[in-house]
Formats: C-alpha cells, structure tokens, sequence
C-alpha cells in the first residue's frame, strides 16, 4: 500500500520561494500532474489486470449478479459530491474566506470516510458471501484493485484533514497558499475519476 | 528594494555559500551536485559487484560440464548480473550524470525538488542493498531478471531468494520514479530566460525523454511486482495456472515496463555522445532536431514493441506481425541518430581524447547491435534467436558497446565538473583499447555460440555440441575487460591523489556546464544566464564562425519583477537580491528509511512493516513543514 | 601521437570485428549438432531462408556505415579546411535526413515481406498431420502420441527421447505440468513455448534419417540446463519397430523403474552402473542402504511412496519437483530403488 503514497510525497510544501519558472506554472503543480500521469498508468495496468482475470474464476462467486449496485451507486455517489465540496473548499481559500474553507474541507474528508466506511462494509459482506482474496481470481483481482483505489483515497482523507488543522495555523494554509489546496484538489478529484472508470468497469458492466 | 535588483545580477558571497564538511552534511546534504557524486560512486561500486558476478559465471562456463559453481549459484549469479548491471548500474549512473548536469546545462541553481532528489539517492540506496541481503545467506534472488511467472510462486521458488527481488525492485521502482517526477519538472520548469526547448543541449532532451518513459513505464512494473508480491504473501491467484491465473500477464506487464526500460538505458548514453562528438569534432551537432524528434520517436515506439520478447508464447500469427512491424520500425529513429552523429564527424576538425574515442566506441559497437536487433525483430528469426546466446550478445552490444562506452565518455568529459580533477589522458586511451578488444573478444563469439544451439542461462553444457573454444575464448575476453576497468580504477583513484586544478572549460566545451568552475560553486552561477543558442559558449568564444549573437554573459538576467508571475507576487519581499540556495535536510533520508522499514518488514517480520509507516508518517509530516528555502529563522 | 591513433583504430577494428568472423565461417565445417544454420527440415529451412537475407543486408549496411565512420576517422582527423579556425558550422541537411530514413526504410519493407509470409507458414497448423503432444516437467519432457495406444491402453507416452516418422509432417501441441518451458530443436524448427494453463502449436519435419538434439530454451529452475531431450526420425519400418517395442512395457517391476530412472530421474541423479550420471540431487547408487529419505524421512517403503507422489509437500522447498507419477510409476521406482544397494557400482 505504501507503493503509491512514497511517490505522492510531498504532499504539503510551505513557504517555498517562489522562483520565477519557464511555463510560469508553479513547479509543484506540475509535478503532480506528471504524478497523475503516472498514477494513471498504475491504474491502467490494475483494471487491465481485472479484465483479463475476473472472468477466470476457477470457483464461485463469480462476477456476474454478485454485487449491489444500488449500495455502490450511492456510495459512488458520495465520492462525487465529495468532489463538488473539494471546489467549494478551494473557492472558499482562494477568496480568503477561512470558514468556508473549512466547512467543505471537511465536508470534503467527510464524504471521502464515508466512502471508506461503504468500501468496509462492500469488503465485509463480500468476504461473508465467501469471496476471499485467495478464493479465486475474481477475488484476487477485484479486492486488489478496488483495494488500493480504497488506499488512494486513505491518503486523500488524511492530506485532506491534515489542511484543514493546519489553516489553524496562521502561515500554513492562507489565502496566498491556495496552490497547497489547489494540488491537493487535484489529488482527490484524480481519484474520484478513477472510482467513475472502477465503477462502470467493475461493476455496472457485470451488471446486465 | 527595487533599488537593489541591478542590471548587473546578484551580488554573492562565496563564503556564506561554501560546501559544508563531514559525513552529516553529505547524510543531509540536497544539492544536486553531490547526490550526483553519491550517485556515481554508488553505481560504479555495484557496477564492480555486477562485474564479479559476470567473471565468475564465465569462469563456471570456461569449460564444459565445470563444476566451478553449483547449478544454484550459477542461477543467482546471471539473476544478480542481469538485475545488478540494469537496476544499480548503468541506471543510477544515468542518473549520477542527470544530478549533475541537468541544472547546470540548463542554468539553474538546483533542480526543482531538491528535498525529493536527496529521498531518491536514498530510496535506491536502500534498494540496492535490499536486493542484494540475499547474498549473506546464500539465497540471492535466482529466477532470472525478468522473473517470469509462475517459476516464481511460491511453490516453484520456495526460498527467500524471489522475496528479495521482488521487494527489492519496487523499492528501486520508487527512487526512479521520484526521480523521473523531478527531472522532469525541472527540465520544464526551471530553464535559464532564453532556452526554449530547441535550444536545449541534446543531453538534456534524451533526460527529458527517459523522465517521461519512466514515469509511463514503471507503473507497469510496481502492478507487476505488486500481483506478484500478492501471489507470494497473500495467496492470491494472478499467476497461478491451477486456478486459471496467467503466466503470460507477467510477461505482458513487465515487457510493457521493459522495453521502455531498454531505451530508459540507452538514451542518457545518446545524450552523452551527442554532446561530446561536437566538442571533439569542433562543429554543431548535425541534424540537431531530427536527432531529437528521433529521440522522442525511439521513446513512441518503445511503448509499442513490448510483445517482440513474446514472439515464441503463442500469440499467434498476427499479432506476431504486428509487433515485428512496429519493431522493426525502431531501425529508422535510430538510424537516424547514428547518421547524424557521422555527419557531426564529418568536415569537422577531429580530437581523438578519451571521451572522443568511447563516444566513437559506442557508435561502432551500437551499429552492431542495432543490426542484430533487426534480426530477431523478424519472429520467425527470433524463433531460433530468442534465449540463446545470439540474443545475450546482441543486448550487449547495445548495453555495453551502447550505455556503457557511453557512460564512460561521460564520465571522462565530466569528471572535472564533478571534483575539479581530470582524468589521466594516457591510461584513459589504454583502457579504450582494452575496453574494446575485451568486449569484443567476450561478445562477439556469442553471436555464433548462439547460432550453433547455446541456450542462455545454462550452468553447464556437456562437450560434443562444439561451444568449448568459443565459450573458453569469451572467458578470456570477459578478463580482459576487467583488466580495462582495473586501470579506470587506477585513474580515477590516482586522480584524488593529485591537486585539484582543472581549468573551468578543458574541452572547449559549447553548453552551460563549461560556462561555471570546475567543480562549480553549490549554486553553480553567479548569475544567471541568458540563452540565445543551443551552443551558447561556443556563440560566445567564436562570433566570427557563429554568428554576432549578443553574448549570454553580457546580458544581465531581466529584473526579478518581470519574470516572477503575478500569481507569486506576494512573495516581493524575497526578491532576487541574494540567492536562496535551498537547506539541508535530513528528512529525506528518514521518509526513505521509513520506505525500507516498511518494505524490509515483508522479508522479516510485519511488525518492521508498521514501525516503518510510523517512520514514513511522521517523516513526511516533518518534510511538509520543514522549510524548503531560505533562511529558516526569519521566515516565521 | 594524435595522427597514429586512427590507424590503430582501423588495425583494432580489422582484427576485433573480421577475426571472429572468418573463425566463424571456417568454423561452419564442424559438426554442431544445435547449428540453428544446418536445418534438416521445412521448417528450419524457412527460417534460415529469412536469416540469411537479413544477414546479407546487415553485413552491407555494416560495411556501408562502420566504412563511412572509420574514413570520416580517417579525413577529418587533422583538418585544414577550417575559417577561423574551427570547421564550417553545418547544422544539418534535409535532404540528407529524408534519404537517411527512406533507405532503411525500403530495406525494412524488403525484409518485412519474406517475414510476414513465413510467420503464417510456420503458423499453418494441419489437423491430417502426425500428431505429438509434447510435455514440460521440471526437468525432462514427455512426448505422448495420441493416435498410438501404448500399453496400458492410454495414449503411448516417452521420455526424453522422441521417435518421428522421417519425411513426415509433424504436428506438435506444446503443454507444461508445472512452469514455462521452451521445446527447441534448432536443426528442425524454432522454439516455442510450453506454458502451464495454455496450449501451443508448432510443427517440424525431419528430411534426413538421424538424431537431433534440443534442449530446453527458457529457464525453468535448478537443473534448466540438464533438461535436454532429442528427436529421432527414423524410416516408417524402422518407427513401427520401435512402436512395437514400446508398446509391450517390461513385465518386471524393477525393469521398469530403472526405465523411469535412466529417463526422468537421470537428469539430477547419480546412480553408478547406469546412465543416470546427473549431479544436482543426492547419489541413489546405495539407496536401499541409507537411513533417510531427503534427510527428514526415515527410509521406508510408505515414506518412499508420499516423497515420490509430491515431494515439496513433504520438504518445502526441496530442489526436487513433483514429478507428476503414476501409482505404477512410483510402484516400479519403489521396487526398483530397493535394489541400489552399491552393488551396481562394481
């Protein structure tokens, strides 16, 4: 799990000099879309690994009818919001207005653990209804991937609380470091996408 | 304070910004200059490991059915060369070259990161050792570099030996990637006023390239490695065939990162040549944009070839076809690049130095290579090629004849930018000539054990299939060139043994890095440059033959307030009148630990795993509110 | 000093580059029993056809280009054409580039045409053919027939060492029992893949009476390197003897397991007076004498029994895979193992 988040490091720079640069775009927020470049390549090779495994199940369950798309279309739903709350947070710091900030950046980490919490409880039944991860290779591949975009978003609620108690602090996380709540938009709304693509690909084509 | 930003650029004192001393600084030290120094030494010191390794699997081949070495050791000891040579050799010392040249060529103060580049050098420390803690109990990894599934399960590798690759190579995977992420910015991002990107020395397009291709390719590789660890710690089922898992879905994701990983290799070497064959012919590199866009081309391409190490699984005939197209393909980007470095040669003014003759070393011997990739781009070819020793010479010839006669150039040209010290002229010509007639004499008769039957990877062969002579041959040649790097090693000791003294410019170089002292001050100019040329030195020292282009050290870099973005404009009271150089820290090297511990933890025991994401948690807490830049104290 | 260093360089060229060369050609004379360059059959034929143009090619361009850099060594070496000082500053010609890339390019296609059409002729696969399934193990190969009933009236099935009809179309199904193996007879055909949980197709023909020797080609464990195997084609009466033969299987327990020694375990194990000279497992020479069975069994009959059905379930870790055996297999093995008491040695 901690593959992706040594390379996400670091996720919180203050007062860095601003140095003029040649695209005139800040040097961090380029690093995280070359990041992001990366992390989709991950993300790529994982449900390509799903698509070529899951149907392979030597033994029940297998994929077809086994999950509840009205509990995962919610929860999906939630991830979503979550994203709509990230933009109201970032509109609230970069118009300096603090309390705004800080009621959608926990809305925004809220949401997120409420996501986890589903993702807990879709585990949980899953594993009662004897899908392990070493019962067959549409557990191995469907617990793998879901697993670390569960382990993304881990890192995302943490980054995400960690700005809310740092604007607190008076110099952390202000008005003129938007840009620190800027990348980590970027961050959170990269895997709110990559849920949309798991969803549909997981789940709603097993669905019919 | 406006009044302070003259024309004339800051004001520095070179004491204020003299290289701290002692083994702490180096532990905490984040200037690029000398993580290229630790770069460097750590790769050539396992470059000797991966040179052992290689002379004592020749010694066991010197003859047949020789017992030299057990048929187990034999297997960890080509697994070890293989992954030693590509993953802690001609890698980092890529890299070593990157750290140092990049901001330089480039005319910036550091790279982008610098915290983040200290955290890699560390990361693949920890890696490299990792991987190789095998070997203090005798299971070193032994399944082969490339590790195919499913030999590796833990049914069919049952030893430690697979653990220590696997956990190894992620770890490895991570410093690159990091790495990748900073070059990459850095290159884009931090360019001296006037280097657009067709003014950009080659070297630094081909480290461009190799940032994107590792960024692209080695997700490919950590989910490879992750299903694999999964498979070994987990019991899940990617690659097992009793439940239905494929083998072949190894090969797919680790070709998918590895094909890109050969041109990941190859390209610094191209970067280093093509700057080094104008310096020694006088002249501009020829074709300088078709050199590059057949860089890019090669790094295209790249990502569509994986499948030709899979000609002989079955895919079938089409996809077959495919693939060997597209490979074949190849030939023209790097067509292109040889023919160009020719025309470089051609009506210049020749200089046969050292770094001059591996650079021509290394166009010799990767026309051979490349010639022999033809051959086994054609499946049908590749069907009696793959996995014999045709194949083994073959990527040598581009390995070595390529990256490392490459790399060796490099090290000759820049070794005076990194310690202010040349290397000695004489025993650098002798150990050309014995470089090149050992490699030669070890790999060219591969080629034709190859084509009488010699599998690779075998521990013994019995007489009769006629590989004795040719096998006892290379042995020889295998010494001869430890021989030539046994008087590297001279030089370069007897280097440190003398006064430091190289002139800033010994070679009558054309880009950045000649512009600064040898070994330049740690924040490399005193002022910043300003482009106007892709050979800005050689623009300067010789308008009369270039042109009366206005000379880059005469124009004062513009005043800060025009290039700082309104977007940053808070930051007013920090300007330009000083240079902030950023600070030491010892951050990098705790999160790395943590990356160790935690990785460490799936060998030994998981109670490491969690003191190391303890470690990792507070590291990057620690990282994030550390200041970057500047004089802390005054910054609060 | 600086004007003899090309000159060396051309001499060091000459003799690093053509010595080999000649030695090789000259080499061509002697007996290489895995010369993938000596093809006895269609398929190998094919593939050398397309070699050997490639080859042609690549020794032009290799003259061509390595000719132009050595005399670029040559007449530039010391130049006095220069202005200033320095050489004329050329920075590139276009025409120059297009004719670079297009001349490789045609000689790409030249190549590209005859190597299409030889993947789907070595692709055909002819159900009418002589059939051989061919089996990897960790470390030997079993060749079964499908349409040959052997004689316990399953499908005929060999170790090691495969008999075809000569002149004959050989259609081969490639399968593994444990890891990937690669089934490689150079003088008849390319290599191909046996890879557990898949099925793969090659076929080969042998145009001259005789033995050829192959080997298998992707590493596949310890004892990779033993686990060679050749193909015998003999004349169709000389094959039906030998079906004949194989077929009627020794009645004699103990015939039979120092059968199955000589062919599967020969490859790592040492058994004195026999033709199992392998050196990578412990010596059976004296076995019936020895007190345990891999070091952790004591040696009796049923112990013998569960190592011989998996002996990795009993030592994890063990260099010795499972084998796959039959109950009569490890039947005859045990009969025939209890008789090794050293006295074969003399």
């Amino acid at each position: 799990m901690a593959a992706n988040q040594g390379t996400a490091s670091p996720p919180i720079q203050q007062n860095i000099i601003e140095h003029p640069t040649s695209t005139g775009l800040d040097s961090r927020k380029l690093a995280m879309w070359c990041f992001l470049a990366s992390d989709c390549m991950f993300f790529g090779s994982l449900i390509t690994a799903y698509l070529v495994s899951h149907n392979r199940a030597a033994v029940p369950p297998y994929p077809q009818g086994f999950f509840d798309i009205p509990f995962t279309s919610v929860s999906a739903f939630v991830l979503l919001m979550s994203s709509v709350a990230m933009v109201l947070a970032l509109s609230g710091i970069q118009k300096g207005n603090m309390r705004r900030f800080r009621i959608w950046i926990v809305s925004t980490g809220l949401l997120g653990l409420i996501f986890l919490g589903g993702q807990i409880y879709e585990f949980t039944e899953f594993h009662h209804e004897g899908l392990g991860l070493d019962t067959n290779l549409f557990g191995s591949s469907f617990y793998t991937l879901t697993g670390f975009h569960g382990a993304h978003v881990t890192v995302g609620v943490i980054w995400l609380f960690s700005l809310f108690f740092a604007s607190f602090r008076a110099p952390l996380v202000t008005k003129e470091k938007a840009l620190n709540v800027e990348i980590a938009g970027l961050y959170w709304h990269f895997v709110d996408i990559v849920w949309i693509i798991i969803f549909a690909v997981v789940y709603l084509i097993q669905a019919g | 304070m406006a009044t302070q930003v003259t024309t004339a650029g800051q004001v520095v004192s070179t004491e204020q910004f003299a290289y701290p001393k002692g083994i702490w600084s180096w532990l905490t030290t984040v200037d690029h200059k000398r993580i290229g120094v630790l770069y460097l030494f750590t790769s050539l010191t396992f470059f000797l490991i991966g040179g052992i390794e290689a002379l004592l699997i020749r010694l066991q081949l010197a003859s047949p059915n020789n017992s030299f070495v057990s048929a187990d050791t034999y297997n960890q000891l080509f697994t070890m060369h293989g992954t030693t040579m590509i993953f802690l050799a001609v890698m980092p010392l890529s890299a070593a070259f990157f750290n140092l040249l990049v901001p330089l060529m480039i005319g910036a103060r550091d790279v982008a990161f610098p915290r983040l580049n200290a955290f890699s050098y560390w990361v693949f420390l920890f890696g490299a050792i990792l991987i190789n803690l095998g070997w203090l109990h005798g299971s070193a990894p032994d399944a082969g570099w490339f590790a195919y599934a499913n030999l590796t399960s833990s049914q069919y590798s049952a030893g430690q030996g697979v653990d220590y690759w696997v956990v190894g190579v992620q770890v490895l995977g991570l410093s690159s990637l990091a790495s990748a992420f900073n070059f990459l910015v850095t290159i884009i991002n931090m360019r001296a006023p006037g280097m657009t990107m067709m003014r950009m020395p080659v070297f630094i397009w081909m480290t461009l390239i190799v940032a994107v291709l590792i960024v692209m390719a080695f997700p490919a590789l950590t989910v490879g490695v992750t299903l694999l660890m999964f498979d070994r710690w987990f019991d899940t089922l990617f690659f097992v065939p009793e439940a239905n898992g494929q083998p072949l879905l190894w090969q797919h994701l680790f070709w998918v990162f590895g094909h890109p990983e050969v041109y990941i290799l190859i390209l610094p070497a191209m970067g280093i040549v093509s700057e080094v064959l104008p310096t020694f012919s006088k002249k501009p590199l020829f074709g300088y944009t078709a050199v590059v866009f057949a860089g890019v081309g090669i790094a295209a391409l790249g990502f569509s070839v994986w499948a030709h190490h899979m000609f002989t699984v079955g895919m079938g005939p089409v996809p077959n076809s495919v693939f060997s197209i597209a490979t074949m393909l190849i030939a023209l980007p790097t067509g292109i690049k040889i023919f160009n470095w020719i025309g470089t040669m051609w009506g210049g003014d020749l200089k046969f130095s050292t770094p001059m003759l591996m650079s021509i070393g290394f166009v010799s011997m990767f026309i051979i290579g490349g010639l022999s990739g033809v051959m086994h781009a054609s499946p049908p070819v590749d069907s009696q090629q793959q996995d014999s020793y045709f194949v083994v010479a073959h990527f040598h010839y581009v390995l070595f004849g390529g990256s490392i006669f490459g790399l060796f150039a490099g090290i000759y040209y820049w070794w005076p930018k990194f310690f202010g010290r040349l290397l000695n002229e004489g025993l650098g010509k002798a150990q050309f000539w014995l470089m090149l007639i050992g490699f030669n004499a070890t790999f060219f008769p591969m080629h034709w054990l190859g084509v009488i039957g010699m599998p690779r990877r075998i521990y013994t062969y019995e007489e009769g299939l006629n590989w004795d002579f040719w096998n006892l041959f290379t042995t020889i040649g295998a010494f001869v060139i430890a021989l030539a790097i046994t008087v590297f090693l001279i030089n370069a000791i007897s280097s440190f043994r003398k006064e430091k003294g190289a002139p800033d410019d010994p070679w009558d170089g054309a880009t950045l890095e000649w512009a600064t002292s040898s070994p330049p001050a740690p924040y490399n100019f005193e002022k910043v440059p300003v482009v106007n040329s892709n050979i800005p030195l050689w623009v300067e020292k010789y308008p009369e033959v270039y042109g009366h282009e206005p000379d880059f050290r005469d124009m004062a870099a513009p005043p800060a307030e025009e290039q700082e973005t309104v977007e940053h404009g808070i930051e007013d009271h920090h300007h330009d009148d000083h240079i902030h150089m950023p600070n030491a820290s010892y951050w990098p090297l705790v999160v790395a630990l943590g990356l160790l511990l935690g990785f460490a933890g799936f060998i030994f025991t998981f109670v490491l795993t969690f003191i190391g994401a303890a470690v990792l948690f507070v590291g990057v807490y620690g990282w994030a509110l550390e200041p970057a830049f500047g004089e802390p104290d005054h910054i609060y | 000093m600086l004007r003899r260093v090309p000159v060396r360089l051309v001499l060091f060229a000459l003799l690093t580059f053509m010595i080999p060369m000649i030695l090789t050609a000259c080499a061509g004379g002697v007996d290489n029993p895995q010369s993938t360059i000596d093809p006895a059959g269609a398929a190998a034929d094919e593939i050398v056809d397309i070699y050997s143009l490639i080859w042609w090619l690549a020794v032009v361009v290799f003259v061509l280009v390595e000719g132009a850099l050595i005399f670029a060594i040559f007449k530039f070496r010391n130049n006095k054409k220069l202005i200033n000082g320095r050489p004329a500053p050329v920075h590139g010609n276009t025409r120059l580039e297009i004719i670079w890339t297009m001349i490789p390019a045609v000689i790409l296609a030249v190549i590209a045409v005859p190597t299409i059409q030889g993947i789907a002729t070595l692709a055909e696969q002819d159900d009418d053919a002589f059939q051989v399934r061919v089996i990897g193990n960790q470390f030997f190969w079993e060749f079964e027939y499908p349409d040959i009933v052997g004689a316990d009236g399953a499908p005929l099935k060999v170790t090691d060492e495969l008999h075809i009809p000569v002149d004959t179309r050989v259609q081969i199904t490639l399968v593994s029992n444990d890891v990937i193996h690669s089934f490689w007879v150079p003088r008849l055909a390319g290599k191909t893949d046996a890879i557990p949980g898949r099925t793969n197709h090659m076929w080969l023909e042998a145009e001259d009476v005789g033995t050829y020797e192959g080997q298998c080609a992707e590493f596949c464990g310890t004892a990779h390197a033993l686990m060679r195997f050749s193909v015998v084609a003999d004349t169709q009466e000389d094959f039906d003897d030998w079906v004949a033969t194989s077929q009627s299987t020794p009645s004699d327990p103990v015939e039979a397991g120092k059968q199955i020694v000589e062919s599967v375990c020969a490859t790592c194990h040492l058994v004195e007076g026999t033709s199992a000279q392998g050196n990578i497992g412990p010596e059976l020479t004296n076995f019936a004498n020895n007190d345990q069975i891999a070091g952790v069994l004591e040696n009796n009959e049923e112990n013998l029994r569960a190592w011989l059905h998996d002996p990795p379930a009993v030592k994890p870790g063990t260099a010795m895979p499972n084998l796959g055996l039959s109950e009569t297999q490890i039947d005859a093995l045990v009969a025939y193992l209890y008789t090794l008491d050293g006295s074969g040695a003399q």
